[in-house]
């Protein structure tokens, strides 16, 4: 399906990631936080909680409530974004909780209330994913019980060509077909939590996609998972 | 961290732990198949055959037994509701004091605003029910209550009481450690209070680190610390 004389534009291969990092605890603050940058897209996500839910109306008695709240800074962008919440923000604040509860075990926490804040401090595509990248981290490194950890990754689709993780420049490529971008996000073992098609493509492509989503999302895995072993110092102290 | 202890290792949650039959899932994992799996992040601990996650972040979770500082919110006609610095409200019946109280005198055991060692007798949908009937328990009138992580209180108590027997000697203080974090000092002098504060610190900045009682008792002399009877 790919033309032979297909190029990325940063010179990247089809299933090459842009060189990407995770860092856990960046906010003293907070119950957890974390860092996950992907090229030139920076995410961090602050946790806090399980605490009681205000106003009181809004509270399950049932299981914990988790609440994302996703923000893209006024000067993530080089063109100043309005800040405050727009349609995007909102669905993209849903669109992560969403990935993340099949995860969560909040049925211990009746009645509570677990708070993500994702920032983009700076953005070049893909943030959403950045952004369930960092909260998944930020929620374990919090203590709240957890099954898996998720991994997110947007796979697109240029022209009739599959690559992955999307930049802008890539998301805005106009020949042949255009671009079409996936954001999918999965757990360890494969589930999928959070599918987005943006575009179009036909199902045996869709099925190629899903596959190299699977690919990258081991290698987020590991660096999430190095990421969190690394914020304790056991100053080679243990046995 | 004794001998019985062994392999301790930072753990994410769905990561395998041990995988084998003879295992029994501790706390804070589950079992799935023959496999041990984390369910939080944390130090993984295998005592015998039991394999659990010890927590080294997050919030307080509260657990019945369990001593801890809180204070007076609020006064209703039956009992004092007391904030522990948890998501529930800790409630304190007027059945549960050491001494009879009337009805209309609640306020002269404790007023709101008032901190309190309490201990939980229960934890239940509905809320947190505490006692001060036991020794040790009840309000604070001295000294003076500081918070810290309550991940760290495990170190600052130390293995039965060790690192705490510890401090006491260097400084005369009286130290309660609140399972929440909240610790109450109460010593003869100001500077001895201020002295444990600062060994409090000290150990929960350096809660990794291997024997830490005998560097809290190097700290100790460093700092100009005698050990008094």
């Amino acid at each position: 399906m790919t033309p032979k004389n297909f190029k990325r534009p940063d010179g990247r291969k089809l299933d090459e990631m842009r060189p990407f990092e995770a860092k856990v605890g960046i906010i003293p603050n907070a119950d957890g936080s974390a860092m996950y940058k992907s090229g030139d897209t920076i995410a961090i996500a602050a946790v806090y909680g399980p605490k009681k839910m205000h106003p009181q109306h809004s509270q399950n008695p049932e299981k914990g409530t988790l609440r994302c709240t996703y923000n893209m800074n006024s000067f993530s962008v080089s063109e100043r974004i309005k800040p405050g919440p727009s349609r995007r923000s909102t669905e993209i604040s849903r669109i992560t909780e969403w990935a993340l509860e099949p995860v969560l075990m909040l049925d211990k926490f009746p009645n509570m209330v677990v708070d993500v804040h994702i920032n983009i401090i700076q953005a070049d595509a893909g943030t959403r994913c950045a952004g369930i990248n960092a909260a998944a981290m930020a929620l374990a490194h919090a203590g709240i019980p957890m099954k898996e950890m998720v991994s997110s990754i947007s796979v697109g689709k240029l022209d009739k060509t599959i690559v992955v993780d999307l930049s802008k420049e890539e998301e805005d490529f106009e020949e042949g077909e255009g671009p079409t971008d996936i954001p999918i996000s999965m757990t360890h073992s494969g589930n999928i939590t959070h599918f987005q098609l943006d575009g179009k493509i036909d199902s045996k492509q869709l099925m190629e996609a899903i596959e190299l989503a699977k690919k990258s999302c081991e290698e987020i895995y590991e660096v999430q998972k190095q990421a969190l072993k690394n914020s304790i110092n056991l100053n080679g102290g243990e046995d | 961290m004794s001998e019985t202890e062994h392999r301790r290792t930072v753990v994410i949650p769905g990561e395998t732990i041990v995988e084998g039959d003879a295992y029994l899932p501790g706390e804070g994992t589950e079992k799935q198949g023959n496999k041990i799996v984390a369910l939080r992040y944390g130090l993984s601990e295998e005592s015998g055959k039991l394999v659990k996650v010890i927590p080294l972040s997050g919030v307080y979770q509260p657990r019945r037994g369990n001593i801890v500082i809180g204070k007076c919110s609020l006064i209703t006609f039956n009992g004092w509701v007391i904030d522990i610095g948890v998501a529930e409200n800790a409630f304190l019946p007027i059945m549960e004091t050491p001494k009879f109280v009337a009805k209309d005198r609640l306020d002269e055991v404790m007023k709101i605003g008032d901190l309190a060692v309490v201990q939980i007798m229960g934890v239940n949908g509905r809320g947190i029910d505490v006692t001060i009937k036991s020794r040790g328990l009840g309000k604070i009138d001295e000294g003076f209550v500081f918070k810290i992580n309550s991940n760290k209180v495990p170190r600052v108590i130390g293995k039965e009481g060790s690192m705490i027997k510890i401090i006491r000697d260097y400084t005369k203080c009286n130290i309660t450690v609140g399972q929440n974090g909240f610790i109450w000092i109460k010593g003869d002098k100001i500077e001895d209070e201020l002295f444990a504060k600062k060994a409090i610190e000290f150990i929960t900045e350096n809660s990794f680190i291997d024997g830490l009682t005998e560097k809290v008792e190097e700290w100790f002399k460093k700092n100009g610390g005698v050990k008094r009877e």
